[in-house]
């Protein structure tokens, strides 16, 4: 009767150091991150600079339509009234009309808006819940505009993934995490919020 | 038409830096530019929120499974948890895929991980080290949803839990590998789960038309998991959940669990097969001398191979080491520069034009991924090594004879789920004692 009960004392002091080793290992754990944690919390960002377009912004994300939409940065915007953000190449465009027809226009989904200021300037307006994130509109004012029109994930949407799809897929390495508390990598700083 | 030919010329110049190729208007009348909007994400609050339902909810658990013994009150949390953690939340993070940020966090000085991730990584760990894995049985959305489908499950033969067992710890190690050095977070892209749970926030966007965009493939594996899981119970959670593979361990050392009966066990055998997991362990019987010489020298040679065992393996990581650094972007991204440039393939693509996009001499890019390179071929050596231990553990433990008199739930493959009580006749005296002495004054 004595054998087993010696047993289970055996069995039971190397729980009790396991247990203290555990403890140990995760109290070391704890202090090394706490060491360089961060303060808040962390969201995905692309980085505009270093957009090439690629288009994979709107097929890799988790929603559909993607939670990346094209974003205007009015400050740098010429206000042109050839924009090549909003038609296809060669197109010649009739200042006269406000809303041209759909195959003059670069974008797939018709999502920006062209409205008339004064003079040869025209405004440009993103409806969101139309854009697609194909960042077509990007590449055309990158090219040869003022690259007032980017492409950003928008935080009412994005889900915020522990690992963003896109981020995963992109072949330009933009994608980063920034604090949460300036989730935006806009591209004039007057407009940040 | 002046305008035209100046945004040409300023085109066809190649200006690096886009902004104000165009003059920017000034305008006579009183428009006023709109203002980007930048909507916020969500606010900090709800990070707290999610801590403190985690933590209630382990506590919940903990107390729900070993003092007030109650299936049904882990059943009932287990639906709370899969409606919180899982649908309202997302997902997203979970303690499953915080190992990454923490392996991360650890290896990479330029990332910081936050507060709430290092906490939903750390909590269940330590609730492990007291009371078992009672966050696997009712408090992750992953476990929870395996468990309130589980409809018939067949009973999988010793050897083959066992040997299915191990690919856990094999994926817990990539998983580390990856996240340490950048390349990916492999829990997260094959979470088979998280896209379900993902549908819900997804479709409280007005205009999204559906959830699926990236993940139709995702949602699949997640449905045919749950599939399996009818009859095969907890699949994820048993075979390749890699935090699952901490806790084993964590469990074994665990100060309190959940007892099949807190009073004398009868040896009815009615519990045997009521764990749809595997995870009760019979009494042990008697063997004979000659057998028990046998195990013995086995123990010893198993104690002398274990080390080459490492080793092997280890030098077969490291072997591997080149296909797997590929899974990191600068790698590729190297590789096809530098096939670029010996002339193997016409022409660029995305990568490569991001990276021509950069001006930065092609030198630097391939002493980058020289040094990941080096990072893989050690990581290799410990994934490897780490595999051979795990391997040659599992076949120590296992030929070591324990004696046990009673029917227990396994410390470490039992998820507290709280089905076998029902079994247990003197379980269900003790009930029908507390019954009639509440009753009774």
């Amino acid at each position: 009767m004595s054998e087993p009960k010696k047993k289970l004392t055996r069995r039971e002091m190397i729980r009790r150091g396991a247990l203290g080793a555990g403890l140990v290992g995760v109290s070391t754990a704890a202090g090394l991150l706490a060491a360089r944690r961060s303060e808040g919390g962390t969201v995905w960002q692309l980085d505009p600079d270093k957009c090439i377009q690629c288009g994979q912004c709107a097929t890799y994300c988790v929603l559909d339509p993607s939670a990346v939409k094209c974003v205007h940065a009015f400050v740098l915007c010429g206000y042109c009234d050839l924009c090549f953000g909003y038609f296809q190449p060669g197109f010649e465009p009739d200042a006269a009309f406000e809303r041209p027809s759909a195959e003059s226009q670069l974008c797939p989904t018709e999502a920006i808006h062209r409205t008339w200021v004064e003079g040869p300037y025209f405004e440009y307006t993103i409806d969101e819940s139309l854009c697609i994130g194909c960042g077509k509109c990007v590449k055309g004012c990158n090219t040869f505009g003022n690259g007032s029109l980017f492409l950003q994930a928008r935080h009412d949407r994005c889900l915020n993934c522990n690992e963003c799809s896109i981020a995963a897929a992109c072949p330009a390495k933009a994608w980063r995490r920034v604090p949460a508390d300036r989730p935006y990598l806009l591209k004039d700083e007057d407009t940040k919020a | 038409m002046l305008t035209i030919l100046v945004v040409l010329a300023a085109g066809l110049a190649g200006v690096a830096q886009a902004a104000e190729r165009i003059a920017l208007p000034q305008f006579q009348s009183d428009y006023v530019r709109p203002v980007t909007e930048t909507p916020p994400p969500r606010a900090d609050f709800y990070d707290y929120l999610d801590v403190a339902a985690l933590v209630a909810a382990l506590a919940a658990a903990s107390y729900l499974a070993i003092r007030f013994r109650s299936r049904r009150g882990l059943w009932v949390l287990s639906v709370l948890s899969v409606l919180y953690f899982g649908f309202w939340r997302g997902g997203c993070v979970c303690s499953i895929g915080a190992i990454q940020n923490v392996a991360q966090g650890l290896f990479e000085s330029g990332y910081a991980v936050p507060a709430a991730i290092v906490i939903f990584f750390l909590v269940p760990l330590v609730a492990t080290l007291f009371f078992g894995r009672t966050f696997c049985a009712a408090v992750c959305p992953l476990g929870a949803i395996q468990d309130l489908v589980v409809v018939q499950p067949l009973r999988v033969p010793t050897w083959l839990e066992h040997a299915l067992g191990l690919m856990a710890y094999v994926y817990l190690g990539a998983a580390v590998l990856f996240a340490a050095t950048g390349s990916a977070y492999i829990i997260c892209e094959y979470d088979p789960f998280v896209s379900i749970f993902r549908l819900v926030p997804a479709f409280r966007l007005a205009d999204t038309m559906n959830a699926l965009g990236g993940s139709t493939d995702m949602l699949l594996l997640g449905a045919g998991f749950l599939v399996v899981g009818l009859f095969l119970a907890r699949p994820y959670c048993r075979w390749f959940c890699p935090y699952g593979a901490i806790l084993r361990v964590l469990a074994r050392a665990s100060q309190w669990r959940v007892a099949i009966t807190p009073d004398e066990c009868i040896r009815c055998r009615l519990c045997e097969h009521s764990c749809p997991f595997g995870a009760i362990r019979k009494p042990t019987l008697d063997e004979p001398r000659r057998l028990r010489r046998m195990d013995r020298r086995r123990l010893a040679v198993l104690v002398v191979v274990t080390p080459a065992l490492v080793a092997g393996l280890g030098w077969l990581g490291s072997w591997l080491s080149a296909p797997m650094s590929r899974m990191h972007t600068t790698v590729r991204q190297e590789e096809r520069v530098r096939l670029e440039e010996m002339g193997l393939v016409e022409g660029t693509n995305d990568t490569s034009d991001a990276f021509y996009a950069t001006h930065r001499p092609r030198e630097e890019l391939y002493a980058e991924a020289a040094a990941i390179r080096d990072r893989f071929v050690w990581g290799g050596w410990l994934l490897g090594g780490w595999v051979g231990l795990v391997i040659g553990v599992k076949l120590i433990h296992l030929s070591i004879r324990r004696t046990q008199t009673d029917f227990v739930p396994d410390e470490g493959t039992c998820v507290a789920c709280g089905r076998c009580l029902a079994y247990c006749p003197i379980e269900r005296q003790r009930w029908k004692k507390a019954k009639a002495g509440t009753a009774a004054p």
